[in-house]
């Protein structure tokens, strides 16, 4: 559950604390612990907007910009989550998010029979660019980014996006997608893939080649070490996975003979917020210094820009409780603190009935105000990385360092993340950290308040979001009819140089937004994916 | 001697969460039991073919996506189909207490939502099932 583990005296006196990462906190830090540990203010620290980043990455910090929030939202038609979209936004969201359902998330259209039972449920239902047109009207796409978060089928969607923006007349280097993009934590910790894992690269090679020229405002990925914490690693690790996926899809763009200047400076991360409060700043700040690192060590990267980490920082859904969920709300406050102290570019926050559905919008309002107190009114605009100097937070920044350098270097004699992955060892290792978390909490021994201490009191009733059976109907209705009325013979011969394209391994982005303009459906152009690529094995790890 | 239980962990319909599935399974697994899980993405047809091949005396669906209602349905419909509807069925997942009834209506006596102990799930099993000969 992320908290750290509180070994007590008979006396309740707090003998040791032991962070998820496995760090020990000391009661107490001096500049001794500074000195033990060789931290050297020039090379650790810097200014920020300085190399190696570790205090962040503009020197004004949220002086000069207020991050970015950006709230999960997507369920049902797309005209239900336009209006959801316009309604955060008119609450003070600064940008946006797409949930997708699963059957979207999947590749497949809404009255595709395993769609049965969950079109329009876990997010909006997307089956082609019509759905986008009614998702997306009336939303100042230069203005607004996009976030979308699909995975397996993101080169469809970024493909859909640009087309949408194109049709309501902005300019494609104006407008701001970032698609997550990020197949092997899928297949780690998420589930939603499709194809086997190289061609899944491929893809994701295709969509950052096909950026850096055309859609220049755009971050095609956003690495996410955010589920891989969800499943059951440890913050180390979360950033150790991340860092090892991000390299992964950029030797993919290497190979291909770009510059690392030219495309890294696009990538973007999605990080974790819940659990210990120092261990997660410390992570942040780590991150950046080591992905500073990483880029000009490992691959040469000379450009200031390519070595910034640029992270959504939030969450943090495991850290959420079914029990009282009142809780959660305060649970949220400390974990947008944390990403505040941890100079999140761009944030987000699992409401209080995180455990129970999807958002409320009276739940999903009460994240923004959450950010909104802490930026206008609690003082974390006021400096930038208001925790610098401190004793403690700059050695358990190192000690983060220091553990996230080891696991990257596992994974490296592995063979990097693809094999990782592809023999299960990564998933092995977090179900079996996820199992002995349970067991923490379920013993006593890793306290969860409402949970295990503290569980007396009256249980809130949680008003639930209602799925409509009537959206899904909707859907297939509007699905049948651009079916009817687009040119079927076009779309078929788009979907055959599709599959060319494909098999010749050619960048196939400007081939899906051809389909995409022709309302090919997502379900079409991915079942071309699924016979030029196949479908990816799980790994047993039972 | 006493014959262990054989327990199907499964993962239906579209949905990717499976740490609980996988947690419950280890903590099945030292509680005696043998298991075997599915993994993801499985139709129902996968399920009860699964079930049948491996001659099992439960199955657990995990279920997060709140697609539970009509994924049961469908299990237990075609598990009458293939005349399997003697094997224990046990749910877990996000499931909201107002689903719980209807659950049962449709025999799913074993319902574990997020935030169940092991121990209860555990016991409950035990006393529920009849081991398939």
């Amino acid at each position: 559950m992320g908290v750290a583990r509180y070994i007590k005296n008979e006396k309740d006196e707090v003998q040791d604390v032991v962070l998820q990462s496995g760090i020990h906190v000391k009661p107490l830090y001096t500049q001794k612990d500074l000195e033990e540990i060789g931290f050297k203010p020039a090379q650790d620290l810097a200014l920020p907007g300085e190399y190696p980043f570790t205090r962040g990455i503009h020197p004004l910090g949220y002086r000069s910009r207020e991050w970015t929030t950006r709230q999960y939202t997507g369920f049902g038609t797309p005209k239900e989550t336009n209006e959801r979209f316009k309604l955060m936004i008119s609450h003070g969201q600064t940008g946006l998010n797409v949930a997708f359902d699963l059957p979207t998330q999947m590749g497949l259209d809404s009255d595709d029979p395993l769609a049965e039972g969950e079109v329009g449920r876990v997010g909006m239902a997307v089956d082609s660019l019509r759905d986008f047109e009614v998702a997306f009207q009336g939303i100042p796409l230069d203005r607004i980014g996009a976030g979308l978060t699909i995975n397996a089928v993101a080169s469809i969607m970024l493909a859909m996006f640009q087309a949408t923006a194109e049709k309501y007349g902005f300019r494609k280097d104006r407008v701001s997608a970032t698609p997550q993009n990020d197949i092997l934590k899928e297949m780690i910790g998420r589930g939603a893939w499709i194809f086997p894992a190289k061609p899944a690269v491929r893809l994701i090679g295709d969509t950052i080649e096909y950026s850096m020229k055309e859609l220049p405002r755009t971050n095609p990925v956003s690495v996410c070490g955010y589920h891989i914490r969800e499943s059951g690693c440890s913050p180390v690790q979360e950033i150790a996975y991340a860092f090892q996926i991000a390299n992964t899809y950029i030797e993919e763009v290497l190979r291909r003979g770009h510059p690392i200047d030219d495309f890294v400076r696009g990538f973007t991360f999605n990080l974790n917020v819940f659990g210990n409060l120092w261990e997660q700043v410390a992570k942040f700040r780590a991150a950046r210094k080591l992905w500073a690192k990483n880029l000009k060590e490992r691959y040469g990267a000379k450009d200031n820009r390519s070595l910034l980490l640029r992270g959504l920082f939030g969450g943090g859904g495991y850290g959420m409780t079914k029990a009282q969920p009142e809780n959660n709300i305060i649970r949220g406050a400390y974990y947008a603190l944390a990403a505040a102290l941890g100079g999140a570019q761009t944030t987000a926050l699992c409401s209080f009935d995180e455990a129970y559905t999807i958002p409320t919008p009276r739940a999903a309002l009460l994240s923004l105000r959450t950010f909104q107190i802490l930026m206008e009114e609690i003082g974390l605009r006021d400096t930038v990385d208001p925790l610098a100097g401190s004793y403690f937070i700059e050695t358990l920044t190192k000690e983060m360092e220091e553990k996230i350098i080891e696991e990257m270097k596992r994974v490296d004699e592995m063979g990097g993340m693809i094999k990782a992955v592809e023999t299960g060892y990564v998933q092995k290792e977090v179900a079996r950290q996820a199992y002995e978390f349970e067991k923490g909490v379920q013993m006593g021994e890793l306290i969860k308040v409402g949970v295990n201490k503290y569980t007396e009191g009256e249980e809130m009733e949680v008003e639930l979001h209602e799925y409509r059976l009537e959206s899904a109907e909707e859907q297939v209705q509007r699905l049948r009819e651009v079916k009817r009325e687009r040119d079927n013979r076009k779309v078929s011969e788009l979907l055959k140089d599709l599959e060319r394209a494909a098999r010749a391994e050619k960048n196939v982005m400007p081939y899906l937004l051809e389909c995409c303009k022709a309302y090919a459906t997502v379900g079409e152009m991915t079942k071309v994916f699924k016979e030029v690529y196949g479908e990816f094995k799980e790994p047993s790890i039972f | 001697m006493e014959k262990k239980i054989r327990i199907l962990v499964a993962k239906p319909g579209l949905d990717g969460h499976d740490r609980g599935a996988k947690v419950v399974a280890q903590a099945l697994r030292d509680a005696g039991m043998e298991v075997i899980y599915t993994g993801l993405h499985q139709t129902i047809d996968q399920i009860t073919h699964t079930a049948i091949q491996e001659g099992v005396d439960v199955i657990g669906l995990s279920i997060m996506s709140g697609a539970h209602l009509p994924i049961c349905e469908k299990l237990m419909k075609e598990m009458k189909r293939k005349k399997i509807d003697d094997i224990l069925v046990v749910i877990g997942g996000v499931i909201p207490k107002r689903d719980i009834p209807p659950l049962q209506e449709i025999g799913i006596q074993g319902i574990f939502p997020g935030g169940t102990s092991f121990d209860k799930s555990i016991q409950w099993i035990k006393e529920h099932v009849k081991q398939r000969v």
